[in-house]
């Protein structure tokens, strides 16, 4: 299990210390440097940049000084809005954007799994068609129209629900709603796929032929085993509900980080760019690490496999 | 000797994209208390699909009981209720299927897959169950079982998880047990000492057998009685010296010539030619026509009928009618 | 014809004696044959025609693809000319889509989008096949080191969030249709490569199998005729799903302005363009756009679905 650990350990830093190096170089390919004087609004914002970026050194040393200032957490300032650093608004935003984003995650990962079980165990009946209809529309619509379309339906035409903001839980139901539905549809045909397999498994014929109700087959054996390729997909769905914030966020004007990047990236505020996709990418970065340990502890066939295998 | 079970004229049907594969077609036999009967035929003959239709374990949809009765105890097994069949899985029969690397739970540990069965059936406090399922493990000759118990069954080689399997199945005590090639995934050496235990376990627990497999050397080792199967048919059975020593099916024959027999060593070994036929649509005749070196215009147009030569020993072949004498010498 | 059963050592008088002939070899032949054996391909076929939902979605994409180049022919209206007198007019027998709030036709319109965008995912796709097979086989096909080596790179590129990296991207070489495509297969084609190369593999296994076993002669066809077929499966419904996830990904991007830029328009565009116009009451401009999109997401789905189903050798009996 260390072993592995370390392994998953190695790669996820690996992993970090390209991304860092590729959001630098890429943003330094742009022409003209982004950091440049046009773009900044004023004399003291620009020199706030210099000395961070050490733009007057060759490009080796603002590659380390960048670097350097990563490892720390320290992302510099916005060119845009002059006194305010990338950790500003990321201390700021972000709280606001991981209570959306987790809320989502708990949200999508409940009603998916007990959609998608229901659906296998009904398998071809009405309500794995009903279910699956969901599913598919859950993946077919793009977050925003849906987002779009639900304030339009219970926010204005039948005003159940307020129309922005986060303050509330009454305020936190439509955007929720809106972003979980993508991950909830991906996490239930997932389950389903994965508990009809399971549910084919000769170890689960071992426990019919024991005698064991349908009840403690499902929720004792196969259940468990369905949601090993769910855990494996965590990872990738808490990035697609991450950038989902960014969509969602905006729509129902929610102060979070993810509304503060769209603005960055339509004003072309490099800086805040650069700082939060590196902040997010480690996020997620960390996330698939914490995902793939987990799997390791639900699967107790991994220790052997990696020892065996490396 | 005491029945204690009766399948009579079963008929298991799968629906498929392809039509209905008619896996078993018509198939009867008794088992007796503290026997071992053996199924045997080649693979796809419908072994596995008879064995879990008494066990109503065929998955379904697609397959399903089409007709036939199961008696145990007085007890339709076909006919009675999930709930009711629930109560006689793992406590008065038994399974054990081919492939231990796949039959156990791979996230539970081995103990806690014994016990849930104990638990289920007489509803045992944990600390009892566990001391049975200890001893169980003892019998079955798991070294240590008290420090295996907690044990993944990755962690055991593929003999061990199938004696594992084997304690598991004989946890409750059940009247019969059904093996479904239990030795088939095994090695040799490995499999003979799984059929010693068999041996033992009979002995000490009279539990009655149904042991099937495609492999007649396993069959000399432990079968009292022996039924031979072919496309959904039994279509010979016998005690294990008149299936040996008086087969009468030219599908037997053929099949005690495929295996290596220690008692008519140098003679050559010779598989039989062709593949069993469609179950889709099988022959309104006998189903081993089309590989028979026997085979009559009769075969085709007719299913022959069903001959006692003994009290045990039936079959199904025209060669017994006597008009077939004459083809029979022509042939020699 | 099955007779009642009963002793009959001696005789039964129901069979003619002359039927106890020895049968006609001829006949034994003609039973040698006993089921049709259909190709992989065929069977595979046959069973997604039977899966009503997948063929839903192939006859949906078949007319879809025909619309986006049949549409703006049809239409009385041209999608880039702006009528000002003409803004925001609801569906009629004249704009049958209605206009958008320049008086363009959003009819003409949304199918122009439709070419655009099932451009950007086709191209997506085969891009992703491409590399991924060529990076993938090649991998698997050296095996050893190289491979190893390789699929530590895969690894790497795995681990990178998808699309923030395509924002990045986009966002350093500035909008439009080259940079999404671009943006969008740079790290895209990762998954197909870890495919192509597990399936190398299993054929490399094989042969390796085969040849130990000297099957000889018969090797040749047996990877061209059960083990092709059954390594192309994953790959197929890979580019299958490839094609929504990039329709998708531009939408997004569209949405966060770096999407298709005037005077091209996609869904995505259109539909991020109507957005405040739901509000407004003009819902045919977000309707027909999102309409498309999501048709198109449910119909890739449900035929990469259909097709995961027919092609899994594992189905096969
Ligand atoms: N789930 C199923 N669906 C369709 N056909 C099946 C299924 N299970 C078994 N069959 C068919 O039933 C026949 C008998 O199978 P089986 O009992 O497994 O043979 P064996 O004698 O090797 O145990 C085979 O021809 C097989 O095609
Ligand atoms: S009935 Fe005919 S074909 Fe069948 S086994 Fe007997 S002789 Fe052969
Ligand atoms: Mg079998």
């Amino acid at each position: 299990m260390l072993r592995y650990i370390m392994k998953r350990l190695i790669a996820m830093v690996i992993t970090l210390w390209f991304i860092v190096t590729l959001t630098f170089f890429l943003m330094h390919s742009i022409p003209g440097s982004p950091f440049n004087e046009e773009r900044a609004t004023s004399e003291a914002v620009q020199r706030n940049l210099e000395s961070f970026y050490n733009l007057d050194k060759p490009l080796y040393v603002q590659y380390f000084s960048y670097m350097k200032s990563v490892v720390t957490l320290d992302f510099g300032p916005s060119i845009k809005k002059p006194s305010q650093s990338v950790n500003d608004m990321l201390s700021r935003g972000f709280p606001v954007s991981f209570e959306l984003g987790i809320v989502t995650l708990v949200v999508a990962i409940i009603s998916g799994i007990t959609l998608g079980v229901i659906a296998a165990l009904r398998h071809n009946g009405f309500i794995d068609y009903l279910a699956m209809t969901i599913a598919v529309l859950g993946i077919s619509i793009p977050n925003f129209v849906l987002a779009t379309m639900l304030i339009q339906q219970l926010a204005v035409n039948v005003p159940i629900f307020p129309v922005a903001t986060w303050s509330s839980p009454m305020h936190m139901v439509l955007p929720t709603l809106a972003l979980a539905t993508g991950p909830m549809a991906i996490i239930a045909r997932l389950t389903r796929s994965s508990m009809m397999e399971v549910l084919t498994q000769d170890y689960i014929r071992t426990a019919r032929a024991k005698g064991l109700s349908p009840v403690k087959i499902v929720f004792r054996h196969a259940l468990r085993n369905a949601l090993l390729p769910v855990v494996t997909v965590l990872g990738t769905l808490a990035a697609s509900i991450l950038t989902g914030t960014f969509v969602i966020e905006k729509i129902f004007a929610i102060p979070g980080m993810g509304k503060y990047f769209v603005e960055s990236i339509n004003t072309r505020d490099y800086p805040v760019i650069m700082g939060t996709t590196v902040f997010y990418s480690a996020i997620l970065i960390i996330m698939l690490f914490l995902v793939d340990i987990a799997y390791g502890i639900l699967d107790p066939r991994i220790k052997l496999h990696k020892k065996e295998g490396s | 000797m005491e029945k204690v079970l009766e399948v009579k004229d079963l008929h298991v049907t799968f629906s498929t994209y392809g039509g209905e594969v008619k896996a078993v077609r018509g198939v009867s036999f008794d088992l007796h208390k503290g026997e071992t009967l053996a199924i045997v035929g080649e693979s796809g003959c419908g072994k596995s699909v008879t064995s879990q239709s008494i066990m109503r374990l065929i998955p379904s949809p697609p397959g399903r009981i089409a007709s036939g009765s199961v008696l145990y105890k007085g007890k339709d097994l076909a006919k009675i209720s999930e709930k009711e069949m629930r109560k006689i899985r793992g406590a008065d029969i038994s399974m054990i299927f081919q492939d231990p690397m796949t039959a156990l739970n791979p996230t539970l540990t081995i103990g806690k897959q014994l016990v849930e069965g104990i638990i289920q059936h007489d509803g045992s406090p944990k600390e009892k169950a566990k001391k049975r399922a200890l001893e169980m493990l003892n019998l079955v000759g798991i070294p240590d079982p008290e420090m295996r118990f907690k044990n993944y069954p990755h962690e055991f080689s593929g003999g061990m998880r199938q004696r594992i399997v084997i304690a598991m199945a004989l946890v409750c005590e059940p009247e019969i047990l059904i093996a479904d090639e239990p030795t088939t995934a095994l090695d040799v050496t490995i499999q003979a000492q799984i059929l010693d235990l068999f041996k033992e376990i009979q002995r000490k627990t009279n539990v009655s057998i149904i042991l099937i497999t495609h492999d007649l050397g396993v069959v000399a080792q432990v079968a009292d009685r022996i039924a031979v199967m072919y496309a959904g048919k039994i279509v010979e059975a016998g005690n294990r010296r008149e299936i040996f020593y008086k087969p009468q099916h030219p599908y037997t024959k053929g099949l005690l010539q495929s295996v290596p027999r220690l008692d008519l060593e140098g003679e050559d070994l010779v598989p039989i030619m062709g593949s069993p036929p469609d179950l889709f649509s099988p022959p309104v005749g006998c189903p081993f026509t089309a590989r028979c070196d026997f085979a009559m215009e009769v075969c085709d147009k007719a299913y022959p009928f069903k001959t006692h030569l003994t009290k045990e020993h039936h079959v199904d072949c025209w060669l017994q009618d006597k008009r077939a004498q004459k083809m029979l010498s022509a042939a020699k | 014809m099955e007779l009642h059963k009963r002793d009959n050592r001696n005789i039964s008088p129901e069979i003619p004696d002359d039927w106890f002939a020895p049968k006609n070899k001829n006949q034994e032949q003609a039973e040698a044959v006993v089921r049709p054996s259909l190709s992989y391909w065929q069977d595979a076929w046959n069973r997604l025609v039977k899966n009503k939902l997948a063929m839903t979605g192939l006859i949906f994409l078949i007319l879809l693809t025909i619309m986006a180049f049949l549409g703006p022919a049809i239409s009385p209206h041209s999608g880039s000319q702006q009528q000002l007198a003409n803004q925001n007019l609801a569906p009629s027998s004249d704009y049958w889509f209605g206009t958008d709030e320049l008086g363009r036709d959003v009819f003409t319109r949304v199918w122009q989008g439709a070419q655009v965008s099932l451009f950007v995912g086709l191209a997506a796709a085969l891009i992703d096949f491409a590399i991924g097979v060529a990076y993938g086989g090649i991998a698997g096909y050296k095996g050893g080191k190289t491979d190893n080596f390789m699929m530590r790179i895969v690894e790497i590129l795995y681990g990178l969030p998808y699309l923030l990296v395509v924002i990045l991207i986009s966002v350093v070489m500035g909008p439009g249709l080259f940079t999404i495509i671009f943006a969008l297969t740079i790290t895209g084609w990762v998954g197909m490569a870890r495919i192509v190369r597990g399936q190398v593999l299993q054929v490399k296994n094989y042969e390796f199998v085969m040849a130990s076993k000297t099957f000889g002669t018969k090797t040749g066809r047996i990877i061209r005729k059960n083990l092709l077929p059954n390594t192309m499966g994953p790959i197929i419904v890979q580019m299958t799903l490839t094609v929504p996830s990039a329709i998708f990904a531009e939408a997004f991007l569209s949405f966060l302005g770096l999407g298709i830029q005037p005077p091209l328009a996609s869904w995505g565009s259109m539909a991020n363009d109507a957005l405040s116009a739901i509000l407004t009451g003009h819902w045919w401009r977000l309707f027909f756009p999102a309409l498309l999109i999501s048709l198109t997401m449910f119909s890739f789905n449900v035929l990469g679905d259909g097709l995961q189903d027919a092609l899994d050798p594992k189905l096969r009996r």
